[in-house]
């Protein structure tokens, strides 16, 4: 095994940089959610405390909040609203909780309750104004914001026969995807013809728990994740959407996350301690497409890596959080 | 030690006469050290071995019978690997019949065990030893699933019936 103190590849043109290290969490920590406008990023976890990190001067970052009047049990997921006026949380409690600033500090306005029991996802549309969550009840419930502070259930999704992961929305259309412990992704979308949401198609090939999924900023390319050590890009061809490539070989333990900033660059967050980013070559004589090994550190956190996010107006910067306690703010240039 | 059980009809003894590992004097000499060990609060070295690792795990005890894991031959140290350089630990676990609804229990049992003594760095795998349950791949599925694990953690009902299982003197 070359360079694992380092972590460098020989002759990459890439470098991949810890620039801070945070650790004001206890226990492990599940997810981190970048702001919109990118100044702020938000954490969460076993602790059951929500922490919002600010910039306070170039590559420094600082929790100036911490949420815990939400959650009985561990937050799973945090995730910002497109608009930034928003905070969704899921926890193992069965809730959902939306946050809000519009007292002057950020509060808990609205529970969505309705899971039998832990809810691992939460997920807004590009409009602001419908959510999806997802639980081990093995559902998939979209909530539509019919006013101010109030959410509307609008769907129940009973296609995954195993506990869903994650949910995860199209950049510019209303199409749905989640991913599941029953090996698949699935997409939804609202049906016209039947007026309700229905599971369009049902993705194959890995062969055990999808971990998350997210789709890239153009919203051609979905990326999967899984415990079967691999990666999977799935592209649209012929309004079907089909696997494009697998990314394998590269992976030690499950990849628990992915995250495309964009650029087109993919980070993965994997069981291995390993942070690694990839980026896709084409073949111009086949018009196939591959993904090339970019930058990696393999001891990127000394326990799993839970989650991975680029910052989605600067896409050489990302975090990482991981069982370990802590997150990092990476550099990739 | 007859309250012990998670108070399901599961608990009702599937098998009543379990085939008990006869012990040696070896494992007697063994014991009287991990007890010493335990007195300290924590294993005396930093290296790990399959030895030291086994002896975390094998006073566990079965949640049917008042016999431990070791009685039982549910777990054997040579079905424990650990590889220290590499933070590699892998048990197989034999449950006592190959319907076992305890297996989860037990594997489980095992995996907090090692979660609460073991140092973080290493990566921990539970699995049913190969042809032992005919759930294998379902059990072994589960009990690599981390946050399925974490949530059972949570519960305080789940998490009393597995103290019950791991012994005082072997708690981290």
């Amino acid at each position: 095994m070359p360079d694992i103190i380092t972590g460098e590849m020989s002759g990459s043109e890439f470098k991949l940089e810890a620039i801070q290290t945070l650790n004001q969490h206890t226990g492990r920590v599940w997810h981190v959610s970048w702001h919109p406008e990118g100044k702020m990023f938000a954490s969460c976890g076993e602790d059951r405390a929500i922490r919002l990190w600010s910039m306070e001067s170039k590559n420094q970052w600082v929790n100036k909040v911490v949420l815990t009047e939400g959650h009985k049990r561990t937050i799973r997921q945090v995730t910002w609203s497109p608009c930034g006026n928003f905070l969704a949380s899921a926890s193992f409690d069965g809730t959902t909780c939306i946050w809000d600033k519009k007292s002057g500090q950020f509060e808990c306005n609205a529970t969505l309750e309705g899971h039998e029991n832990e809810v691992k996802s939460v997920s807004w549309a590009p409009n602001g104004k419908l959510l999806a969550t997802c639980s081990r009840d093995k559902s998939v419930w979209i909530w539509e914001l019919v006013d101010d502070e109030e959410y509307d259930c609008a769907a129940v999704l009973n296609a995954h026969s195993q506990d869903v992961k994650k949910v995860a929305w199209h950049p510019n259309s209303e199409l749905l995807a989640s991913c599941s412990y029953d090996n698949t992704v699935k997409l939804f979308q609202d049906d016209p013809r039947e007026g309700d949401w229905t599971c369009q198609t049902s993705l194959e090939g890995h062969l055990s728990t999808v971990w998350s999924i997210q789709f890239d900023s153009t919203g051609e390319r979905l990326a999967s994740c899984s415990d079967d050590l691999t990666v999977k890009i799935w592209k649209q061809q012929e309004h079907e959407w089909k696997c494009a490539h697998t990314i394998e070989g590269f992976h030690n333990r499950t990849i628990y996350d992915l995250s495309w900033n964009s650029d087109g660059y993919l980070a993965t967050a994997c069981g291995d301690d390993g942070l690694r980013i990839f980026k896709e070559e084409a073949c111009i004589e086949t018009g196939s497409i591959s993904y090339k090994l970019v930058a990696e550190n393999r001891q990127a956190h000394t326990q799993d890596l839970n989650s991975v996010a680029w910052n989605p107006i600067d896409p050489q910067l990302l975090v990482t959080c991981s069982d370990d306690g802590e997150l990092k703010v990476w550099h990739f240039k | 030690m007859t309250s012990r059980g998670c108070g399901t009809e599961h608990c009702c003894q599937q098998n009543p006469n379990p085939v008990i590992k006869e012990k040696t004097e070896l494992n007697v000499e063994d014991k009287c050290i991990s007890e010493d060990k335990s007195s300290q609060g924590e294993p005396l070295t930093d290296v790990f071995n399959n030895k030291i690792v086994f002896d975390l795990i094998r006073n566990i005890v079965d949640p049917e019978h008042p016999l431990t894991l070791e009685d039982l031959k549910v777990v054997q140290e040579d079905l424990v690997d650990v590889s220290d350089e590499n933070n590699y630990v892998k048990i197989c676990f034999s449950p006592t019949i190959p319907y076992c609804s305890m297996a989860t229990l037990i594997g489980l049992s095992i995996r907090v065990q090692l979660l609460r003594s073991l140092p973080p760095r290493f990566k921990v795998t539970v699995e049913v030893t190969p042809g032992t349950h005919t759930a294998e791949s379902a059990i072994n599925k589960q009990l690599a699933d981390k946050e399925r694990v974490a949530a059972a953690l949570e519960n305080t009902h789940l998490i009393s019936v597995i103290n019950e299982c791991i012994p005082a003197r072997s708690k981290g």
